[in-house]
C-alpha cells in the first residue's frame, strides 16, 4: 500500500517549506518529491508495478496500488503532539476515555498525546503505564505517550520507579494535579529522573496561596465574590522549580504558563542557562478572566484565566521563544461537574479539537509566524519528549494536513470527546483539521460530502 | 411605572429609578406593621418559598413576617431539612421545587452565583437573600431606606464601610448601591480584608479608620467573622478592636448627625463598643424594622406590582 499526498505545501519547521508530493509505503515516508508532472521522480514512480500484497516489483507499468490523495491548497505538517491531556482512563471513564480522546486528539489534528498521571489509580507503576499504552494499541489512531507520577499515589511523599515506567513507555514525569509541595522531594525527584533520562513537567502551584480560589484573583473576582487565585501561587512555584533545576541539572518543564511573572521567571532562567522548558495553552493566550462573568463554569480551570496583561505576556512568551510549546490541558468533565455552582464546578475544559483553531489565529493576527506555531505544537514538544517526527524518508508517517482558509465555528455538539465542557462555543475560527496520519493511516478525515479518502484504511 | 425585574438577584442590575421605586414603596408599605391587624391581602394565594442553604434567623424572619403581611404563604426549607444534604444538586433542588409552582423563591446560599443559576432555570420570581461573597441586594436596600429616611438623600453623602469587605457580600451591594445613588463610599480595614481592584465598584479605599470616618455621614460596620480567624486575617480581635473597632471617640471624627449602622449579629466590644451600639447615633433597630417594609416592596414588585394587587 502505498500513498501519494499531492500538491499540498510541505511545512517541517527547520527542514523543509516548499511545494512538494509525500510519498508513503507501508506507513513510513519513503520520499519527498517535487510535484507530480514537474519532474522525473514522480513518472518513475507511476511506473512501478506492484506484487499480490501491494509491494512495488518493477517500473515499467503503472502501480495499481498507489492511492493519490489531492491535497492542493492544503499544508502538510508532521503530526502535531499535546504533551499535556487528561484521557481520565482508568477511573474516570464517565468524563472521557483513552478511546474517545484519541479520537478527539485525532480529529484536533494530534498523532500522539500525553495523557497526565491523575487517574485512578494514579500512573504511578508500570502496571497501568502498560495498560494505557496497550489499550491505546488497541484502539490505533493517535499516539499514547504516558507521563507518570513523580511520586507513589502523588502523595508527594516517596518517587515511583520511574526505570521500569520508562521500559513500559513512560516519557515523562509530572506532578499535574497535585503539586509536590515538599521542595526537598521534588529536588530529589530531579536528581532521580536526570539519571534516568526524564524531564520532569511541573504543575506550578501553592496549595496554600491558591486555598479555596477559584478564579483570577482580581477586579472581576472581587465584583462576583468569588475566591481568587493570585499570579504569585504559579510564579513562585516556577521560580522554586527553575532554583531545583539549577541545583539538579535536570530538564524541568513549566506545564500550563498562565501569567507574566511565570514567563518573566522562566525567560530569565533560560537566559542563566538552566535547562527549562514551558508550555502554555490556547485559553491563556485568547481569553481573560472576564470570561468567568455570569459565573460561567466552563471558564474554570486551574491555573485560572489570568487579565489582559498576563494574556499579553504569554503572547510575547510565545514569540520570543520563552514559551516552547502550546498544549492544551485538555480536561474533560461531565455536566454533572460544570452545571453547579461555580465555586463547586470542577476546574478545567476540553480542549484538543479547538486547539489548532486557536492557535491559528496568532498566526493570523501576526503575533506567530505559521513555522513557528506548527515548532511549538509539533516540532518542539517531540524534542523535549525524545521523538522524531519530522517529515524525512525513513520516519513514520505521522501527518496533520491543514486547510489554512476554512472558516469553521465551534460547535461542541461535533465534538469526539465525551465532554463538551469548553468556553468557546460559537468561536468562528479560520484554519482546520483536514486530514490526521498515523503511520500512514486515517486517524481523522474532514468529511466533505462524497469527497472522502474511501481508498485508505480508516483505523 | 412598572418594575422591570423578574428576579432581584443582585444591586448592579438594578437603575436609580428601580432603587429610588423600592424605597418608595418600602415607604409605603411600612405603615402596614404598625397597624393593630398587620396583614393586607395584596399577594393571598401567593407562595413564597424560602430556601436557606445557609444558617440564618434575622434575614429568615425578615423574609417571612415580609410576605405573611402580604397574605402570601410561607415554606421554609433550610439545607438541613432539604435534600441537598443527601447529595441532590441545586439545580434538581430548583427544579423541583419549580415544580410545585411556587411564585417567588427567596434563596440564600453558600455559593456566589447560585441566585443567578436558580433564576435562569425557574419562572418563579428570585429574589437573593444572600449569594456567598456576591450580594446581599435587600440589606443594601433597607439600608438605602435606613439613610433615605433619616437624612432625606442619599445623594452627595458620605458613608463609612469598615470591616471585613473581602468576605461580605453587605459591603460589596452597598458600595455597589449608595455610589449608584450619588453618595461617596470609603471603606476601610486590615489590607487582608481588602480585595483587589475593589475601587473597580466605586469606592476609595482610606489608609486607616479614623481618615475613613472623618465627616462621613454614615458609618456602617460590617461584622468580625471570628470563624475566619484560622485564615490570618488578623492577629486577635483585641487588636483589631483596637485598630478598627469604633468607639464613641473615635466617632467624634464623623459629623456630629452621623448615622451608626450595622447588618448584625454585632460582636459588642469588636467592630462596635456596646455604647455606641446602643447610642443616639446609631438606628441599628431601624435596620431591621425596615427590613420587613423593604422585603414586603420587593415581594410586591417582583410578583408584578400594581396588576397583581387586589
Amino acid at each position: 500500500m502505498r500513498i501519494r499526498l499531492k500538491g499540498a505545501r510541505v511545512l517541517d519547521p527547520g527542514n523543509m517549506d516548499d511545494f512538494k508530493d509525500i510519498i508513503i509505503a507501508d506507513g513510513v515516508i519513503e520520499a519527498i518529491v517535487d510535484p507530480a508532472g514537474k519532474d522525473e521522480p514522480c513518472k518513475d514512480e507511476q511506473l512501478y508495478l506492484s506484487d499480490e500484497n501491494g509491494n512495488a516489483t518493477q517500473k515499467g507499468h503503472p502501480d495499481k496500488s498507489m492511492v493519490e490523495i489531492d491535497i492542493t491548497g492544503m499544508v502538510a505538517v508532521p503530526g502535531l503532539i499535546d504533551m499535556h491531556v487528561h484521557l481520565r482512563e482508568p477511573g474516570y471513564e464517565y468524563k472521557e476515555t483513552i478511546e474517545t480522546g484519541l479520537r478527539s486528539a485525532a480529529k484536533g489534528g494530534f498523532t500522539a498525546v500525553c495523557p497526565m498521571p491523575n487517574t485512578s489509580p494514579v500512573n504511578d507503576n508500570s502496571a497501568i503505564t502498560s495498560f494505557m499504552v496497550s489499550r491505546a494499541r488497541e484502539i490505533g489512531g493517535c499516539r499514547l505517550y504516558p507521563v507518570g507520577a513523580i511520586t507513589r499515589g502523588s502523595k508527594g511523599e516517596s518517587l515511583c520507579e520511574y526505570g521500569d515506567m520508562k521500559r513500559a513507555g513512560m516519557v515523562a514525569v509530572s506532578d499535574d494535579g497535585r503539586p509536590v509541595s515538599n521542595s526537598r522531594v521534588m529536588r530529589r525527584a530531579m536528581e532521580y529522573a536526570r539519571g534516568i533520562g526524564l524531564p520532569v513537567i511541573s504543575h506550578a502551584e501553592d496549595l496554600d496561596l491558591a486555598q479555596d480560589g477559584a478564579m483570577n484573583e482580581g477586579v472581576v473576582a472581587t465584583r462576583l465574590g468569588i475566591k481568587g487565585i493570585p499570579n504569585a501561587a504559579e510564579s513562585t512555584m516556577v521560580m522554586r522549580d527553575i532554583a531545583l533545576a539549577e541545583l539538579t541539572g535536570a530538564s524541568l518543564h513549566i506545564a500550563h504558563v498562565s501569567c507574566k511573572e511565570s514567563v518573566d521567571a522562566i525567560r530569565h532562567g533560560k537566559s542563566r542557562g538552566v535547562k527549562v522548558t514551558a508550555e502554555t495553552a490556547p485559553h491563556y493566550f485568547t481569553l481573560t478572566d472576564e470570561a468567568c462573568s455570569g459565573y460561567d463554569t466552563n471558564a474554570k480551570m486551574n491555573p485560572p484565566l489570568r487579565t489582559e496583561d498576563d494574556r499579553q505576556a504569554i503572547i510575547e512568551g510565545l514569540a520570543d521563544g520563552t514559551i516552547d510549546v502550546i498544549a492544551t490541558d485538555h480536561a474533560p468533565h461531565s455536566i454533572l461537574e460544570k452545571d453547579v455552582e461555580f465555586d463547586r464546578a470542577a476546574f478545567g475544559i476540553v480542549g484538543l479539537e479547538t486547539s489548532l483553531g486557536l492557535s491559528m489565529k496568532l498566526v493570523q493576527d501576526g503575533r506567530l509566524s505559521f513555522e513557528e506555531l506548527i515548532k511549538k505544537m509539533a516540532r518542539n514538544p517531540a524534542a523535549l519528549l525524545g521523538i522524531d517526527n519530522s517529515l524525512k524518508p525513513g520516519n513514520s508517517a505521522d501527518i496533520t494536513v491543514i486547510d489554512m482558509d476554512s472558516f469553521w465555528s465551534v460547535n461542541p455538539g461535533t465534538f469526539l470527546s465525551k465532554s463538551r465542557n469548553t468556553p468557546f462555543t460559537g468561536f468562528s475560527l479560520k484554519g482546520e483539521v483536514y486530514l490526521t496520519l498515523v503511520q500512514g493511516r486515517v486517524a481523522y478525515q474532514r468529511h466533505d460530502g462524497g469527497n472522502e479518502i474511501d481508498c485508505i484504511p480508516e483505523i | 411605572m412598572r418594575f422591570e425585574h423578574k428576579d432581584l438577584l443582585d444591586i448592579e442590575s438594578l437603575s436609580v429609578r428601580d432603587i429610588t421605586m423600592i424605597l418608595d414603596t418600602a415607604e409605603g408599605m411600612k405603615e402596614i406593621s404598625s397597624r393593630p391587624v398587620k396583614k393586607v391581602p395584596t399577594l393571598r394565594g401567593k407562595t413564597i418559598v424560602l430556601f436557606f442553604q445557609e444558617p440564618s434567623t434575622r434575614t429568615k424572619l425578615s423574609f417571612d413576617i415580609a410576605a405573611k403581611r402580604l397574605s402570601a404563604d410561607t415554606i421554609s426549607i433550610s439545607s438541613g431539612s432539604s435534600s441537598m444534604v443527601k447529595g441532590e444538586t441545586l439545580i434538581d433542588t430548583a427544579k423541583n421545587l419549580e415544580a410545585m409552582n411556587p411564585d417567588i423563591i427567596v434563596i440564600r446560599h453558600s455559593s456566589s452565583g447560585a441566585a443567578e443559576l436558580i433564576a435562569r432555570r425557574v419562572k418563579a420570581s428570585v429574589v437573593n437573600g444572600g449569594d456567598g461573597l456576591h450580594a446581599h441586594p435587600t440589606q443594601a436596600l433597607l439600608d438605602m431606606m435606613s439613610v433615605r429616611e433619616k437624612k432625606g438623600r442619599i445623594e452627595g453623602l458620605n458613608i463609612a464601610i469598615i470591616g471585613d469587605i473581602t468576605h461580605s457580600r453587605v459591603a460589596r451591594s452597598n458600595i455597589i448601591g449608595f455610589t449608584k445613588m450619588g453618595a461617596a463610599v470609603t471603606v476601610a480595614a486590615p489590607p487582608t480584608m481588602i480585595p483587589a481592584g475593589i475601587e473597580t465598584l466605586g469606592c476609595s479605599v482610606a489608609p486607616d479608620v479614623e481618615s475613613c470616618i472623618e465627616n462621613a455621614d454614615v458609618v456602617m460596620m460590617l461584622r468580625i467573622q471570628k470563624e475566619r480567624q484560622e485564615s490570618i486575617l488578623f492577629p486577635t480581635e483585641r487588636e483589631y478592636s483596637m485598630l478598627f473597632g469604633l468607639n464613641s471617640q473615635r466617632l467624634r471624627g464623623a459629623r456630629r448627625d452621623v448615622l451608626v449602622m450595622h447588618p448584625g449579629p454585632m460582636n459588642r466590644g469588636v467592630e462596635i463598643s456596646g455604647d455606641v451600639a446602643d447610642g443616639e447615633h446609631s438606628v441599628i433597630l431601624e435596620q431591621v424594622t425596615n427590613g420587613v417594609a423593604l422585603r414586603m416592596a420587593v415581594f410586591y414588585l417582583v410578583s408584578g406590582g400594581m396588576k397583581n394587587a387586589d
